[in-house]
């Protein structure tokens, strides 16, 4: 194979839309996704974020603009001549396949021996840790069983990009959290790029190296999970990625000084008695306990502020009990946070 | 475990003689055919039996087989050797063979084409392939026979095959439809994304997904085409399928006795492939 | 490793990419078999049908005169033809009415009182009917309504025979034996249209949440006011679309009406009659026009009635 590709995008994204009828499920994205990393594009249902998956397998193409994968144009290449290979949704094992048949489909495909197709569908099945499973059927396996057959048929194809279209939906939060730390060990390594698409923003913070945001077919901000995190561009991006509060107006005015929109992370703030001491380099803002809810390892409380509006305060239950903090309603407080936690939020 | 409606538990007693009343009749009049096969008269259907007797099932395998004395000169008709049935019989078996098959192409054709994509006049389709069992089926006779008419064309074993298949197109439809429907769309795109084009993924993965449902809207289609008669009297001329040998009885009865076991000989013929097309697509149908 | 093999898998993969790439065309090569065809063989037959509704018939060559004349459309209104109609239309109706009523209790039952394996058994027990022959099934009313059948037996153990002939003696729903009445077709029409009756009611009873009717019966309603406010309404659709199946196959049958009865009663048997012995096919397409016009008015009432959802 050529030796410049590395230096090349694994996906290079020009312009790129598609129309359905009058909705404009992807308006004109220009990225670049790095050979070998973990992407993950984020966002609501309906953000566009599948769909630039599809197209990115070919299973859709684009209305304009241009797709590249490692250089070469594939704008008008069916899925089966690209260098690509998906893990789907509903997982989509064939069912009248055992589950040897369904990972060593690919290689039948390319009339590769079957010898040769058996011994390397055993190799992956050990790679996902389910061997000796070859002769079930897929009706016959548990959804995370499913889920590592479908990565397994992906994978055996050897492609230079894998696309992983929300595959831990299905799944129950413990087997989820499993299963995105073995995603990511796979992903080292196998070294090859995982384009991974969710709406769930942990799960898009645990694995990610960079995270795209979507919103409106439109990428709101790409970049570390930190990033993202830490440094919100968009009022959307702060109240999709993680929980935010935002402040307007005059209330911001009240706070700041300066009328631009900031928003502050919730467990960024700390909940004081009424006139407590507030040091240099911090904000604070008067307010009483309108809601308590008692989360476990942290209580969530809604203070309504003198200034106007609500904001958000979680606070871990390092000391305090739930007969504490529940009793701890209506109460009247101070909340008090480093000034540089406010990440002022371009208007759009 | 409680939480079941109360009315699972049991059904009223007027419910249930209701229900019991809708099956006895749905069933005691086919029960009856096979009475009357034992019967010993020959001119009435005299209830109870006047007598018992086994002998028409010999005369009935006579009618199809022809065991007669001459074989040779088949010019004259006697009584004793007359393979009506039997002609009747090949001509069903092999109008209906030729029509299911006509009907596999085209209603998988078109459940493949409605299910793979969505188009404008989708529903239309859907409509224009129910419609020759929707509308009376004198209308498809008589419109079929009019226009063989206007063209001139003479009856033959292709215009009876010609109104079977138009018919039967449905049955494949809705059996592969609802397969297809069933069937994840995202399997055809594993498939693809994979590395096999369409022809590859129609082979390996269409193809064996839909395998039952064609057998058994196969089987449908056979079973339909087998028992027609409405829109076969108008398109067959002078060739008798098997249903028209029995209408032609029904309206003027010559041999009641035999009628009966071909009766009972045609309702197990069509049972069969029924009860194999149900078991084939149970599932498709929860 | 690019395709070296040989010339047809390549031929096959750029055929498949081509097709891949317009969706279109392959769309209408896969409809053009069928629509071909459906639309040429079958519309295009119904078509030849309505043109010829307006040719005639010339009375004195008995030859078809091929020009556009109203004279079918005019015969189709007089007295006795008129009358045809009606007594189709009643006997569709009435038919309709006595499915209706018989296979509401069983399709009830089957949805919603019977276990998971009886519920199976039933379902076969009204499919079977429903796809074995129909010929072999008009034919077993033949021997039932038969002068020495059985009815006439169970009639006169019960010492009833006086109330049967009364009944055969009556004008219209009588005459000379059951097997020869609009009372024996009657009984035929629904015997053998109750399974398309039965399997509609039957799949909209079972779409009903059992949770509607434990909301129902929370708020406070008997049984029978939840049968009454929440089943019924809820299947009537199904009601309708299987009365759609029973209203269309009484109109457009011949058979039973030849078989059971007088070709001069019902709609199908004077089709039969005037193309075949008459030899007016121009008289008997306008006549198959009626039961189309008739199905059409049902069909749209239906629609608007939601049956179209319980198909």
């Amino acid at each position: 194979m050529s030796t410049s590709s590395t230096s090349l995008p694994a996906v290079r994204f020009s312009n790129v839309s598609k129309h359905f009828g009058d909705v404009k499920a992807v308006d004109n994205v220009s990225t670049d996704i790095l050979d070998g990393e973990f992407f993950s594009m984020l966002g609501p249902s309906g953000s566009g974020k599948t769909t630039c998956l599809r197209l990115i397998a070919g299973f859709e193409m684009p209305t304009s603009g241009s797709i590249q994968l490692h250089g070469q144009e594939v704008s008008g290449l069916p899925p089966y001549e690209r260098d690509v290979n998906t893990v789907f949704q509903d997982y989509a094992l064939f069912p009248h396949m055992s589950v040897g048949e369904n990972i060593a489909y690919g290689l039948m495909i390319k009339n590769a021996p079957k010898a040769e197709r058996e011994k390397r569908a055993d190799d992956m099945l050990e790679m996902v840790r389910l061997p000796g499973f070859a002769k079930r059927r897929p009706s016959q396996l548990s959804g995370g069983q499913r889920q590592r057959v479908a990565l397994a048929r992906a994978l055996i194809n050897r492609p230079r990009v894998l696309l992983l279209d929300e595959p831990l939906g299905a799944l129950d939060l413990k087997l989820r959290q499993q299963m995105q730390i073995e995603l990511k060990a796979i992903q080292k390594q196998v070294g090859i790029t995982f384009i991974f698409v969710t709406h769930d923003q942990e799960e898009a913070l645990t694995m990610s190296d960079r995270i795209a945001v979507f919103n409106h077919g439109r990428i709101e901000q790409i970049g570390s999970p930190a990033e993202i995190y830490e440094h919100p561009q968009t009022a959307f991006v702060a109240g999709f990625v993680g929980v935010s509060n935002l402040i307007t107006g005059e209330a911001a005015s009240a706070i700041t000084g300066s009328p631009a929109t900031f928003s502050i992370r919730p467990e960024k703030i700390h909940l004081c008695e009424a006139g407590a001491a507030v040091s240099d380099g911090e904000c604070f803002a008067d307010g009483c306990i309108r809601e308590v809810v008692y989360l476990g390892v942290n209580t969530r409380y809604a203070v309504a502020l003198n200034g106007g509006g609500d904001l958000t305060v979680v606070q871990q239950n390092l000391e305090s009990t739930s007969m504490d903090v529940l009793g701890a309603q209506g109460r009247s407080v101070r909340l008090v946070w480093r000034r540089e936690h406010n990440r002022v939020i371009s208007s759009q | 475990m409680r939480s079941k409606p109360r009315d699972t538990q049991s059904a009223s007693l007027g419910l249930r003689a209701a229900a019991l009343f809708a099956l006895l009749f749905l069933h005691i009049p086919l029960a009856l055919i096979l009475l009357y096969t034992l019967t010993v008269e020959e001119t009435a259907f005299t209830f109870p039996l006047p007598g018992v007797t086994t002998k028409w099932f010999p005369e009935t395998w006579s009618r199809f087989v022809g065991e007669c004395a001459p074989p040779i000169v088949s010019s004259v008709l006697s009584e004793e050797c007359r393979t009506d049935l039997w002609n009747a019989l090949t001509l069903s078996l092999t109008v209906a063979t030729i029509a299911t098959a006509i009907a596999l192409v085209l209603g998988t054709l078109t459940a493949l084409a409605v299910s793979g994509s969505k188009f404008f006049g989708r529903e239309t389709i859907s409509f224009l392939v129910v419609l020759p069992i929707a509308l009376p089926g004198i209308v498809t006779g008589i419109a079929l026979r009019s226009t063989l008419g206007l063209l001139d064309i003479p009856f033959s074993f292709w215009t009876i095959v010609i109104g079977h298949a138009t018919f039967c197109i449905v049955t494949v439809y809705n059996n592969v439809i609802a397969r297809l429907r069933r069937t994840s769309g995202s399997l055809i795109e594993a498939s693809m994304d994979l590395g096999a084009n369409t022809f590859q993924t129609f082979r390996h993965v269409v193809l064996p997904n839909v395998a039952t449902a064609l057998l058994a809207g196969g089987m449908l289609a056979f079973a339909l085409s087998f028992d027609e008669v409405i829109v076969t009297a108008f398109t067959a001329g002078q060739q008798n399928t098997l249903p028209i040998w029995i209408f032609s009885q029904l309206v003027r009865p010559r041999d009641r006795p035999v009628t009966n076991v071909v009766a009972v000989f045609v309702i197990a013929i069509t049972t069969i492939p029924i009860l194999l097309a149900h078991r084939l697509t149970s599932r498709d149908q929860l | 490793m690019a395709t070296t093999s040989s010339t047809r898998p390549g031929l096959l993969r750029r055929l498949s990419t081509f097709l891949f790439l317009h969706p279109t065309l392959s769309l209408i090569l896969l409809l053009a078999p069928p629509l071909l065809w459906l639309g040429v063989i079958y519309l295009g037959s119904l078509f030849a049908l309505l043109v010829q509704s307006f040719f005639r018939l010339d009375d004195f060559s008995g030859k078809i005169v091929r020009d556009f004349s109203l004279t079918n459309y005019l015969q189709l209104t007089s007295r006795a033809n008129i009358d045809i109609i009606a007594r189709t239309a009643g006997m569709a109706t009435a038919v309709t009415l006595a499915c209706g009523l018989i296979a509401f209790p069983l399709a009830y039952y089957i949805a919603r009182y019977a276990a998971p394996r009886a519920k199976g058994f039933l379902y076969l027990a009204v499919l079977l009917p429903l796809w074995s022959s129909y010929l072999v099934r008009v034919y077993s009313w033949k021997l039932i309504l038969a002068k020495e059948g059985i009815i006439s037996w169970v009639v006169e153990k019960l010492g009833l025979t006086p109330a049967l002939d009364a009944i055969l003696q009556t004008p219209i729903i009588g005459g000379p034996s059951l097997s020869f009445s609009m009372l024996g077709m009657f009984f035929v029409f629904v015997y053998i249209w109750l399974p398309y009756m039965i399997l509609p009611i039957q799949a909209a009873l079972e779409r009903i949440p059992k949770s509607l009717i434990e909301a129902a019966g929370d708020l406070g309603a008997r049984p029978g006011e939840t049968f009454r406010t929440v089943i019924l309404p809820l299947a009537f659709p199904g009601v309708v679309a299987g009365s759609i199946f029973t209203f269309s196959l009484t109109l457009g049958d011949y058979i039973i009406p030849s078989i059971i009865g007088n070709s001069s009663f019902l709609i199908g048997a004077v089709v039969l009659a005037h193309q075949g012995t008459s030899g007016n096919v121009p008289l008997a397409a306008a006549f198959t026009v009626v039961p189309m016009i008739i199905m059409g008015v049902y069909l749209s009432i239906a629609k608007r009635l939601g049956a179209f959802d319980a198909l």
